[in-house]
């Protein structure tokens, strides 16, 4: 996971032509593939984004995740159509929920370390998971089913795909903005310094909690941006999102893709979800896929794909 | 005859429940404790297979005409090989890294063996028959005891006392407990450590599987039985603590208990009463109730 350094303008220099690419990849995409395939990779790369700022730059891998993405997968979905909130107070609704849960999960969770810390958040995750399961809101096993996608800032009308398609496109770039800035602000040192040496950064006087702390809600809600805007994409909330299966698959993407790398999750979101589209018939059989491809990883690539491409070209991505 | 408003019968039969389940997570977060300590893993891999364990021993009473007895000492055997191929293909790759890769691999064999069950036998469960001895219940004049499940409770008690005397007061225990806590100087008296950690993971993983032929004719067995349970299990190690083998059973069978009297008296909670006392423990004793900070 170390990341060997070239000259920082070089390296700053580079990611900005790769992020160019990426984006411009993005919005030209709808004319050869299904935008709503496309729309919902830039989702779950934005999850996975979001996963990955904790793994890759505090080193603490959260397995419950899906918590705050199905969580706010549920509240934008609640807000739309019972609430009748225009799609970005959805949003924002979702979000907020899924940063105050981080909150509270974030709060507990980082008492402990390590392998403590991935079986804590996945307790708690699976304690959302039943109460989505009961509560009447949700729905229970029908999900929240036909939401709205309404108008944005009550003008534009989201339910033409290529209003949609924008605004997906949007808040995913801007959400990867923010985890660019984040890592590369004086912040993201700190958190860096976390990864690498905590007693040695406890020493220098960083309040290492509140730095954790920090990370972990700003994780959170960043996975409810993307649980928020995949429940209007596809007008449905339900149980998949906040179960377990989905935090292990956004555990499967970064990993894939390549833990602390700026572009990894985005390649590996891109993967998982092609591979599941082209599966999908085949039933269990992507549960045994998912599960060797991680064996895989951990075993012989653990840079990852991105993390492997940088490697090569001896420049961080 | 009610006792706070609460028959009886309801209460005791929850009660038991309670008990049989904690039963499971005694045993369960033994095996997860024992080879915690060993190989500093966190054996993800452990629902899957308590799963095998079940699958094992139905498919030798209907494939091979075997029976209950002899599965409960045959099923652990063959699980536990496969755990010794496990951990000497795979695992032993990578003590050097951190430990969170060991998380990840054992989740990743975790979906690949439910995986492979659901496309051979189907996500519905299975029936597995009491065996005929112990048929019937008892009367015990306040509730009637099922045979099956009170040889369950007196099983599983009997079974981690047992690896607890074996660890804590014979020979081969201070071997390995000398071993959790230097592995290298251990080494250095001649043991064969690494042969030590390969068997120690194929006896945590026969545990689950002796758990999951124990399971069987309680539960139905499928494919899914293990996915549940593993994640309470966690939370009853993180409760517990994983610094002491009698921590994991004194906690495994407390929490069964404490979920039984949470669906008598309030049933919305029972599903998630485990993770409230995790997170109370949390905030009181982030170490567990029978751990130390390291």
């Amino acid at each position: 996971m170390t990341i060997q350094l070239s000259s920082p303008a070089e390296t700053l220099a580079f990611q900005r032509k790769v992020f160019i690419f990426m984006a411009v990849v993005l919005a030209a995409a709808p004319l050869v593939v299904y935008p709503v395939f496309m729309m919902k990779v830039m989702c779950f790369a934005l999850f996975a984004c979001a996963f990955n700022l904790l793994i890759g730059y505090v080193g603490l891998l959260s397995f419950g995740h899906a918590m705050f993405f199905g969580m706010a997968s549920y509240v934008s979905a609640h807000a739309a159509k019972v609430w009748g909130l225009t799609p970005e107070l959805a949003i924002l609704a979702g979000t907020l929920v899924a940063t105050a849960l981080g909150f509270v999960v974030g709060s507990l969770a980082i008492r402990r370390l390590g392998i403590y810390f991935a079986m804590i958040t996945l307790a708690l995750a699976q304690m959302i998971y039943f109460f989505c399961l009961q509560a009447p809101f949700t729905g229970g096993e029908d999900g929240i089913q036909a939401v709205p996608r309404g108008h944005l800032f009550g003008v534009i009308d989201l339910s033409k795909t290529f209003s949609m398609y924008m605004l997906v496109l949007t808040i995913f770039l801007a959400g990867f903005l923010f985890i660019y800035r984040v890592v590369h602000s004086p912040f993201g040192q700190v958190l860096k310094a976390i990864r690498e040496n905590e007693s040695r950064a406890v020493s220098l006087g960083y309040d290492v909690d509140r730095y954790k702390l920090v990370a972990f809600v700003l994780s959170a809600g960043l996975a409810g941006l993307a649980g928020s805007t995949k429940a209007l994409v596809f007008q449905l909330a339900s149980l998949t999102d906040v179960h377990w299966s989905m935090s292990g698959e956004v555990v499967l993407m970064t990993l894939l893709g390549g833990l602390g790398t700026i572009f990894g999750p985005v390649i590996g979101a891109a993967v998982i979800i092609t591979m599941q589209n082209y599966l999908a018939q085949l039933g269990a059989w992507v549960t045994v896929v998912q599960g060797v491809i991680f064996v895989i990883c951990v075993l012989a690539f653990r840079r990852g794909i991105v993390g492997e491409i940088g490697h090569a070209l001896k420049k961080p991505l | 005859m009610d006792i706070f408003g609460i028959p009886s019968q309801a209460l005791f039969g929850q009660l038991l429940i309670g008990l049989i389940n904690g039963s499971f997570y005694a045993l369960m977060s033994l095996g997860l404790a024992v080879i915690f300590g060993l190989l500093n893993i966190i054996n993800f891999t452990h629902g899957a297979q308590y799963m095998m364990g079940a699958f094992v021993a139905y498919l030798l009473l209907n494939r091979a005409g075997i029976g209950y007895w002899p599965s409960l000492l045959i099923a652990p055997l063959i699980v536990g090989a496969t755990g010794v191929v496990i951990e000497r293909l795979m695992l032993s790759k990578l003590y050097k890294l951190d430990h969170l890769y060991g998380l990840l691999l054992t989740f990743g064999l975790a979906l690949i063996i439910q995986g492979l069950f659901r496309n051979e036998f189907g996500s519905s469960g299975l029936p597995y028959v009491i065996p005929e001895e112990l048929r019937g219940a008892q009367n015990l004049g306040f509730m009637f005891l099922p045979n099956y499940r009170a040889w369950v409770i007196v099983v599983s008690l009997v079974v981690c006392l047992g690896t607890w005397y074996v660890i804590e007061k014979t020979k081969l225990g201070a071997y390995l407990r000398a071993a959790t806590e230097n592995p290298s100087l251990v080494q250095s008296f001649g043991v064969n450590v690494p042969r030590m950690i390969t068997l120690t993971y194929g006896f945590g993983v026969a545990l689950a599987a002796f758990a999951g032929v124990m399971a069987a004719p309680i539960y139905q067995v499928s494919p899914q039985m293990g996915a549940d349970l593993i994640i309470v299990v966690f939370a009853v190690v993180v409760i517990g603590g994983m610094g002491s083998i009698l921590g994991a059973i004194v906690t495994g069978f407390g929490l069964g208990i404490i979920e039984g009297l949470t669906k008598v008296f309030y049933p919305e909670a029972s599903s998630t009463v485990i993770f409230i006392i995790m997170a109370i423990v949390l905030l009181i004793r982030p170490a567990g109730l029978f751990g130390t900070q390291k």
